[in-house]
């Protein structure tokens, strides 16, 4: 049996994703290989070979894998799938578009978000905002699957996997990527961070993040929000933590301002230590807070930030 | 152009589901239900391309028991012009639902389908790319921002680290993410109007689907609870804990 990985990349380097989802196969049993399909990417595929526990990259090399895109993509590693018993990526927004359309085309289901492998078939994954953990078997003869990130532990570097150039699949001509802009900050990003600030709609405004974003840089953390802070405009959704946002499982997760909706606790609550701080004592997110500060935000984070600047 | 909207009915997303004590299931008896909060995102956005002079027909499609008329006579009063129920009664797989919605590709012949990102009850995200592979169209998904011009989309897509555009041909698979637009709120007078709109049923027998589960679901459980920590009386006392007591900072 072998696993193929699906990178996900810029070219340049490899997203840190995937090394947890090549953490997530190693936990099959399985020989790993991962492909690396992009346009004049032999820098990422061999960051992909230095990965542990890879035994060989598959680079495809061709303009028409340049954005990602997932109606070309797929129909590569369709082409490839048959000698592969399991097919993994990250269940970032790029393994999230690609993977389903990979298993539709293979007649297989998918199993999504994973967060544990409990046999090369078994895997337990959340349902309805991770209030339910569902542990479900696939009988399927290639088993598809996306993988929670935070849920496995990043594979480190060192190894040397040799890096075998495939012939590119055709470009279908269906979809055509424009533009792509992305959010450039110093802070480090979201899903990484050891430290997260959180933002909700107690904030008020978007102007009002300039506060977290001072707190922010005093902890070297990243900034989240919740649905309401985005619902309402004040940050990108970028920023969103929660069941239809992003998962974070940081060291600290700040949530300010921030009631504790059902949807928003589904994406930190694997968070090792939460602090809350909200004027209503009442807040659904002191319950899963370990430390709470029932206080107004506007008095309570600048004086965070001026004992933290001492 | 015509537009087909698949709406599912689940759990509203405000109520926290509990398990049914035997572990069978969820618990739905006496919860509040509602359309997916993403299908009502895609029903908003047909509504407004056809006030807009861009689409001729809305067809708003639903799967499951007959309880899901309700969603449908929702969607029609959103805006819909007409509503199919294709009658099931198992709980069906993504891949299932995809070849369904891919026999009524077939019958309706709509240049666009809009469907919601995710369900908030399966969480699966897959229907809509499954859907798009299984026509051989493009998808994209993650809309924030949809732009229709003669015979093709451009769609602003939300991804990790910000956004992109794509422009993908006709007929394509459109998948709502939450800043698409803000569904509007149904007046008395479209529930009204919504009542005498057509709903037609057809069977999963009917459509030459057949169902085959592909996931065998062994357990089904409740993670284990946070449990509340303290509250701290002010700031000074808040960075003692993280200092000393969580040594986080």
């Amino acid at each position: 049996m072998t696993a193929l990985i699906i990178a996900e990349h810029d070219n340049v380097s490899l997203k840190s994703a995937t090394a947890n989802a090549i953490a997530a196969a190693r936990r099959l049993g399985t020989e790993i290989h991962v492909l690396v399909a992009g346009c004049a990417c032999s820098a990422a595929a061999e960051q992909a070979a230095r990965q542990h526990g890879v035994d060989k990259v598959l680079m495809a090399d061709a303009r028409h894998y340049q954005g990602g895109v997932a109606e070309n993509l797929a129909a590569l590693i369709v082409s490839h799938a048959r000698a592969y018993s399991h097919l993994l990526a990250a269940a970032t927004t790029f393994g999230k578009n690609v993977l389903p359309r990979v298993a539709a085309l293979l007649d297989v289901g998918q199993v999504s978000d994973i967060m544990d492998v409990l046999a090369p078939d078994t895997f337990v994954r959340p349902m309805f905002a991770g209030n339910v953990l569902a542990t479900v078997r696939s009988d399927d003869p290639i088993k598809v699957i996306t993988v929670r990130a935070t849920a496995f532990e990043a594979v480190g570097q060192g190894g040397a996997a040799p890096i075998e150039t495939i012939a590119p699949g055709p470009d279908l001509g269906l979809s055509r990527l424009l533009a792509r802009e992305l959010t450039h900050s110093a802070r480090p990003e979201l899903t990484e961070a050891k430290i997260v600030v959180s933002g909700g709609r107690g904030l008020q405004s978007g102007e009002n993040f300039k506060l977290l974003e001072t707190l922010a840089d005093r902890l070297g953390a990243a900034i989240g929000a919740s649905r309401a802070a985005v619902d309402s405009g004040f940050v990108p959704n970028d920023y969103q933590v929660g069941q239809t946002g992003k998962i974070v499982a940081p060291q600290l997760y700040i949530a300010v301002g921030i009631s504790g909706a059902i949807q928003h606790l589904a994406g930190m609550k694997g968070s090792k230590v939460v602090v809350a701080i909200n004027k209503d004592p009442e807040a659904p997110i002191f319950q899963v807070a370990d430390y709470g500060l029932a206080a107004d935000l506007f008095q309570a984070v600048p004086e965070l930030i001026s004992a933290l600047g001492q | 152009m015509k537009i087909v909207v698949p709406v599912k009915r689940v759990v509203d997303a405000n109520v926290k589901v509990r398990l049914r004590s035997d572990g069978s299931g969820v618990d739905t008896d006496n919860v509040k239900m509602a359309m997916n909060p993403f299908d009502e995102i895609a029903m908003e956005e047909a509504a407004r391309l056809k006030e807009a002079g861009l689409a001729s027909e809305i067809v708003a499609v639903s799967i499951g028991p007959d309880t899901c008329q309700e969603v449908l006579r929702a969607a029609l009063a959103m805006g819909a012009d007409r509503a199919l129920l294709i009658q099931a009664e198992a709980e069906l797989e993504p891949l299932t639902i995809a070849k369904l919605l891919r026999a009524i590709v077939a019958r309706e012949q709509p240049q666009l389908v809009i469907c919601g990102k995710q369900s908030t009850d399966g969480d699966a995200n897959q229907t809509g790319q499954m859907l798009a592979g299984l026509l051989g169209w493009p998808q994209a998904t993650f809309a924030s921002k949809l732009e229709i011009a003669a015979g093709s989309a451009t769609v602003t897509r939300e991804i990790d680290g910000g956004l992109e555009v794509v422009a993908v041909t006709l007929p394509a698979v459109v998948t709502t993410d939450l800043r698409l637009n803000s569904p509007r709120y149904t007046t008395l007078p479209n529930i009204m109007k919504a009542k005498k709109k057509p709903l037609d049923k057809v069977t999963v027998g009917e459509l030459g689907v057949e169902i085959r589960p592909r996931l065998a679901t062994l357990r089904l459980a409740e993670p284990p609870v946070r449990s509340a920590g303290v509250m701290v009386a002010d700031v000074a006392e808040l960075l003692a804990k993280l200092k000393n007591e969580a040594k986080v900072i």
